[in-house]
């Protein structure tokens, strides 16, 4: 195969991807949908953690399987997509925003599948199917670019170990950015009173809370690598290990903001609204870096056309 | 001495005191974070002189009061501000403040037994009892003893305790923080950094004059320069013909280590510096220099060399000064250099590659005073054209010549200039280690629970099994679940 064929079949593996997420969408949404009618329990206890369903779910049981196993499949089509993206630029497919957002969109529902395995999130699908395919809309329409080989200074194996390292990392902080949003709404439904019929379904706030802090602190050490194995690059390709670069500096900033969140947590305490507050602060500082600093930055980080 | 002189000391003492502890407390250090994370964000969104001086200059340009203000309270140049600086040092300090004490009582408390069992077992975590076999003692601590438990016995009961690498892998990762801080500060106090442009064909010299920039760190010597000698042999630039993005650039060079050292040949890449010693060598930036032969009126050669021009886009157009202050009147030539000419409707001569495929040299000739004498420093690719007045406008091919009244230029040809960045930083090895310490002590801490676990044993044969977890870690339940499970099966 040629390499503008492996490109295209990049874009259809991308596309089938929105596909098949879009059906998960629905999925969920059926899932969803259903549980808002569905009769009211006589009783709803929660056992440790989750809650035990008392629900009628039958119907929704089977419609949230389904929705899963198309998130499964719309993942692979996606790691298809970025794999044959790569091998069709001859490199590692991190190389402009299109690539970014292909590659960071697989990130976000890897860490939610593996996080799936774990935990019981499958109320989570809605929000994710939704959140994936304004990802991958967005790149498809706004960021394409042909793919084309990389810039010198991008020609590193280091390149390939900190942008690894920081996608995945931007998954999960994503996904534990998810959750603290959802704790925020919930806890906001029940200060006004009692939950509403769907939303009795998701796991206690307690739960929330936890799940938030324990990703969170999971891919700290990540993200830590991601921003050092970042200066040992920039060590090599500029001759300084840290120059205070736009980027650079906001991959700091979240650094930061992750610490002081890992500190509130542990060492003053800080729960509930207040963590889910500096969790989202600190979520929304790695978001603007790739937004704000890619498109709009003056810094070296900034490659002509995006 | 009275007591009244005595008052204000005890008053500074206790106060220190109250800093101290308020400097060091959780809360500040919580707060130190988070004003570092924010006071970091306008340095990240206003351009910074020591990273984009030029962009800085258009403030003071568009606005001078509001850039003087700006400047006052150095928002040109955050990181290396005042209060920026108070913030991480305050960090530091209250770091240092925090984990010294912490180091020392985790010394004292890895080398302590784990507590006693306490009285009501049931008021724990994880609760069990059940009625036993009466040897469920010594099975627990088998137990325990496999999975790498502290262990200590009394009477009838045993505590035992695991997971002191969380503080251990905690405490490694704040005092990597510190070595990192330190090789930051030994190099930016002990290191050096260069700039030069260097044409095809010409050599580098490690000495201060040679540099085009050059900064020293407060406590560097000249004399530490090492005596290197790096030949400019060839310059290779591939560019992808669809899209003009660069794709490899290759510099190849012969250098001398020191005087006497043989001739070595070796290739520069952009992700690939040379080394001498702790003194790195980068491939940074390219350009052209057009070489040029000006005569004066008699056909006498006043300048002769190549010249380089400082590229402004992608392909390569690039604007330059040829200066003649040795001719008289002066000469200077306004510049801009085409590497592959064209022309474009709005915006006249353009580049449309950054290969030199069709080389274009265009110029307005000035005569008069260059200004070089009045002590000024002078940008060497701009001209001061205030005293000078305009005598021609040409654009010439390599090989043509424009003569004009006062004399005579010739195109001769383009060679490619190499930007080379020296720099010589001996902490970054300390921060490199602080680094790696730092991942290892996280990983340590992050996942690493700890948390005691009792049993205890009374003559009527009860077995009661508790534990606690420290900040609530996981598993536990789990974890104390399988150890019943185990005694339970094996007695039964
Ligand atoms: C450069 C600034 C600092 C950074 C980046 C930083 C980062 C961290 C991180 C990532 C953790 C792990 C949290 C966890 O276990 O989940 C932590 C824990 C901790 N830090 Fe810091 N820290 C900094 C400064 C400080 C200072 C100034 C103090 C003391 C005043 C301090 C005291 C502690 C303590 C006591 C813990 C909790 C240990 C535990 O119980 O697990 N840190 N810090």
């Amino acid at each position: 195969m040629t390499h503008s064929s492996w490109a295209y079949l990049s874009n259809y593996l991308v596309y089938s991807a929105m596909g098949v997420y879009t059906l998960a969408f629905f999925a969920h949404a059926y899932e969803t949908a259903w549980a808002v009618r569905a009769p009211q329990g006589e009783q709803v206890h929660t056992d440790g953690n989750l809650l035990v369903k008392t629900l009628d779910y039958k119907r929704t049981e089977k419609a949230g399987r389904i929705a899963t196993a198309f998130m499964i499949l719309g993942f692979l089509l996606l790691l298809a997509g970025v794999v044959s993206r790569g091998i069709s630029a001859g490199r590692v497919p991190w190389g402009n925003m299109y690539e970014f957002s292909i590659t960071g969109a697989l990130a976000f529902t890897g860490a939610y599948l593996f996080a799936l395995k774990k935990y019981d999130l499958r109320w989570l699908g809605l929000p994710i199917s939704i959140f994936v395919l304004l990802i991958l809309g967005t790149a498809i329409t706004v960021l394409y670019r042909p793919s084309a080989p990389l810039v010198p200074a991008l020609k590193s194996y280091w390149l390939v170990i900190h942008v690894s390292a920081a996608i995945i990392s931007g998954g999960v902080f994503l996904l534990a950015n998810t959750i603290a949003a959802a704790y925020l709404y919930l806890d906001s439904m029940e200060q006004r009173g009692e939950r509403t019929a769907w939303a009795k379904r998701l796991p206690s706030l307690e739960v929330l809370d936890q799940l938030s802090y324990r990703l969170v602190a999971f891919v700290f050490p990540l993200w830590t690598f991601a921003v050092m194995a970042g200066a040992i690059w920039a060590e090599h390709a500029w001759g300084r290990y840290w120059g205070w670069d736009p980027k650079e500096t906001w991959a700091f900033i979240t650094w930061v903001a992750y610490a002081a969140y890992l500190h509130a947590r542990v060492t003053v305490g800080w729960r509930g609204r207040k963590a889910a507050w500096l969790c989202l602060f600190a979520g929304s500082t790695f978001l603007f870096n790739y937004v704000y600093i890619n498109i709009w930055g003056t810094g070296k980080h900034t490659y002509s056309g995006l | 001495m009275s007591n009244q002189s005595d008052l204000p000391e005890l008053g500074l003492t206790s106060l220190l005191r109250f800093g101290w502890r308020q400097l060091t407390s959780m809360r500040t250090a919580l707060i130190l974070l988070l004003l570092l994370g924010v006071a970091s964000i306008p340095g990240s969104l206003i351009p910074q002189r020591p990273q984009n001086p030029m962009k800085v200059q258009d403030y003071f340009t568009k606005d001078p009061t509001l850039a003087a203000w700006m400047n006052r309270l150095s928002l040109f140049d955050v990181f290396g501000s005042p209060w920026f600086s108070a913030i991480y040092i305050l960090l530091f300090i209250s770091l240092i403040g925090c984990v010294l004490p912490r180091t020392f009582d985790h010394l004292k408390a890895s080398r302590a037994l784990p507590p006693l069992t306490p009285a009501n077992l049931d008021r724990m975590e994880f609760f069990h009892t059940w009625q036993g076999e009466s040897d469920e003692l010594a099975r627990a601590k088998n137990w325990l003893e496999r999975k790498h438990f502290r262990i200590r016995e009394f009477e009838g009961s045993i505590s035992a305790e695991k997971g002191y690498l969380r503080e251990t892998g905690n405490l490694f990762f704040h005092l990597a923080l510190i070595l990192i801080l330190v090789g930051v500060s030994v190099g930016a106090l002990f290191g050096m950094r260069g700039e030069a442009i260097v044409n095809v064909g010409d050599r580098f010299t490690n000495t201060p004059t040679t540099y085009d920039s050059l900064s020293y760190g407060k406590l560097f010597r000249d004399q530490s320069l090492p005596p290197f000698v790096i030949n400019v042999d060839n310059f290779q630039a591939k560019y992808d013909p669809a899209t003009n993005a660069p794709q490899d650039y290759t510099l190849q060079v012969t250098v001398i280590d020191k005087p006497g050292a043989p001739k070595v040949k070796k290739i520069v890449k952009v992700n690939a510096p040379l080394s001498f010693g702790s003194t790195n060598v980068y491939l940074q930036a390219n350009g052209y220099s057009p070489i040029v032969t000006v005569r004066d009126k008699s056909g006498a050669v006043v300048l002769s060399g190549p010249i380089p021009f400082l590229p402004q886009d992608a392909n390569l157009s690039s604007i330059g000064a040829i200066k003649v202050p040795d001719s008289t009147p002066q000469l200077g030539f306004v510049s801009s250099f085409l590497p592959t000419a064209a022309r474009d409707k709005n915006r006249g001569g353009i580049s449309m590659y950054p290969e030199a495929l069709d080389p274009r040299l265009l110029f307005s000739v000035w005569k008069g005073d260059l200004g070089l004498d009045r002590g000024i420093p002078q940008s060497v690719y701009r001209i001061d054209t205030t005293k000078m007045t305009k005598i021609g406008l040409k654009s010439l091919s390599i090989g043509q010549t424009f003569v004009f009244a006062d004399g005579s230029i010739r195109f001769d040809g383009v060679v490619p200039w190499v930007n080379l960045q020296i720099v010589r930083d001996p902490g970054k090895m300390y921060s490199l280690a602080g680094g790696i310490l730092a991942i290892l002590g996280l990983l340590g801490s992050l996942f690493t629970r700890r948390r005691r676990i009792w049993i205890r044993t009374s003559g009527d044969g009860k077995v009661e099994v508790a534990g606690l977890a420290r900040s609530g870690a996981p598993g536990l339940e789990n974890e104390i679940a399988l150890l019943v499970a185990d005694l339970k099966k094996d007695g039964k």
